[in-house]
């Protein structure tokens, strides 16, 4: 649920990264972070274990420039990606704009990724959300490691309703931006066309 | 969409400030914020110079979030305020009209008895006000900033 401020000339947006455990979304976040202008981005807050597993979420707030006088602010999270902190990916979900499916391209992934977009499917639905009309991209996310899926098994499994989808490096930064200007793309596109309703 | 968007208009937004400027002063607050459900930020009364208000507000809605999923498993409807006591700065938290989240921050310059009554005061008021709010989003004649953005200014955003 997108959030515009007349006040301070503002719209702020919401963006999930989900995936599952150990795909790359806090690598997404940091990279992100680290490339970003200072003036452009607040802090990063993580909620971690001290194994450095998401807990709750990853938060990074995003300015990406003005539209027709307003200030475009992008609130980027992830979510928890193990199978058993379900209740908090629910509650990271309460909200959301477009989601960042990323992937993890190795072939002994491919289960994991099958049930996490399964999840993604359920826990959207059950806060009234569908994904099919939600704005949404997926990332195959460590196309450097041996062992991975080709893309196309990839696309052919998990993008089932041909949104845009992009190969990706996160540790390297291959692939985040775009990934992220197409998901912001997508989200501010979707914006317009309910005001026009 | 699952929930409508929420806009808040300058007068809507003066009035909330209003209302956070005077709990500031009321229950002689350090810092009080209103913040959406979702982690936005809509208004900052008090000391807020060297606090990080964005990641604050996500931080809180985080918490009522989790607590709110706490009480569904418990079967309660809501868990609407919320306490968290420090060495030397609490704060105070508060569900507003089940939408938006009133968060005191404050020291030992004053006590939890008056946050609270000051709190319940304010609370009132808001609940007021975010009716407004929300009842003015879900009116289709109300123009969105959205209406007249055209493609191309999408696509200017991106250009590198």
């Amino acid at each position: 649920m997108s959030f515009i401020n007349y006040l301070s000339r503002e719209i702020n947006c919401k963006i999930v990264y989900y995936g599952p455990g150990l795909c790359g979304k806090t690598t997404n976040l940091q990279y992100i972070y680290n490339r970003t202008n200072p003036d452009a981005k607040g802090k990063m807050i993580s909620l971690a274990t001290e194994t450095e597993r998401t807990l709750f979420f990853d938060f990074l707030p995003l300015e990406i420039g003005e539209i027709r006088g307003f200030k475009t602010r992008f609130h980027l999270y992830t979510v928890p990606g193990q199978v058993f902190y379900d209740a908090s990916r629910k509650l990271i979900l309460k909200g959301v704009d477009g989601v960042v499916f990323v992937a993890d391209s190795q072939m002994l992934r491919a289960e994991a990724n099958i049930e996490s977009m399964d999840n993604l499917r359920t826990n959207l639905a059950e806060q009234g959300y569908n994904l099919d009309t939600l704005p949404y991209v997926i990332q195959y996310n460590k196309r450097d490691m041996p062992n991975i899926s080709p893309v196309a098994e990839l696309r052919h499994l998990l993008n089932t309703g041909d949104v845009p989808d992009f190969n990706a490096v996160a540790t390297t930064g291959e692939g985040v931006f775009e990934t992220l200007k197409s998901v912001a793309k997508l989200v501010l596109t979707e914006l317009k066309r309910g005001a026009a309703r | 969409m699952a929930s409508p968007q929420m806009v808040m208009y300058e007068e809507e937004f003066a009035q909330v400030q209003a209302v956070t400027d005077r709990l500031v002063q009321d229950a002689n607050a350090r810092v009080v914020f209103v913040v959406d459900k979702n982690g936005q930020l809509i208004s900052a009364s008090g000391d807020t110079g060297d606090l990080d208000t964005t990641s604050l507000a996500s931080l809180a809605a985080g918490n009522i979030a989790a607590t709110g999923g706490i009480a569904q498993l418990l079967r309660e409807q809501e868990f609407a305020t919320q306490y968290h006591e420090g060495v030397r700065q609490n704060v105070h938290i508060q569900v507003v009209s089940g939408r938006v989240i009133l968060v005191v921050i404050f020291d030992n310059r004053t006590s939890l008895g008056l946050v609270r009554l000051r709190v319940k005061r304010a609370n009132e008021q808001l609940t007021r006000i975010f009716e407004m709010v929300m009842a003015k989003a879900q009116d289709p004649f109300q123009n969105s900033p959205f209406a007249e953005i055209t493609d191309d200014d999408i696509d200017n955003l991106f250009n590198d």
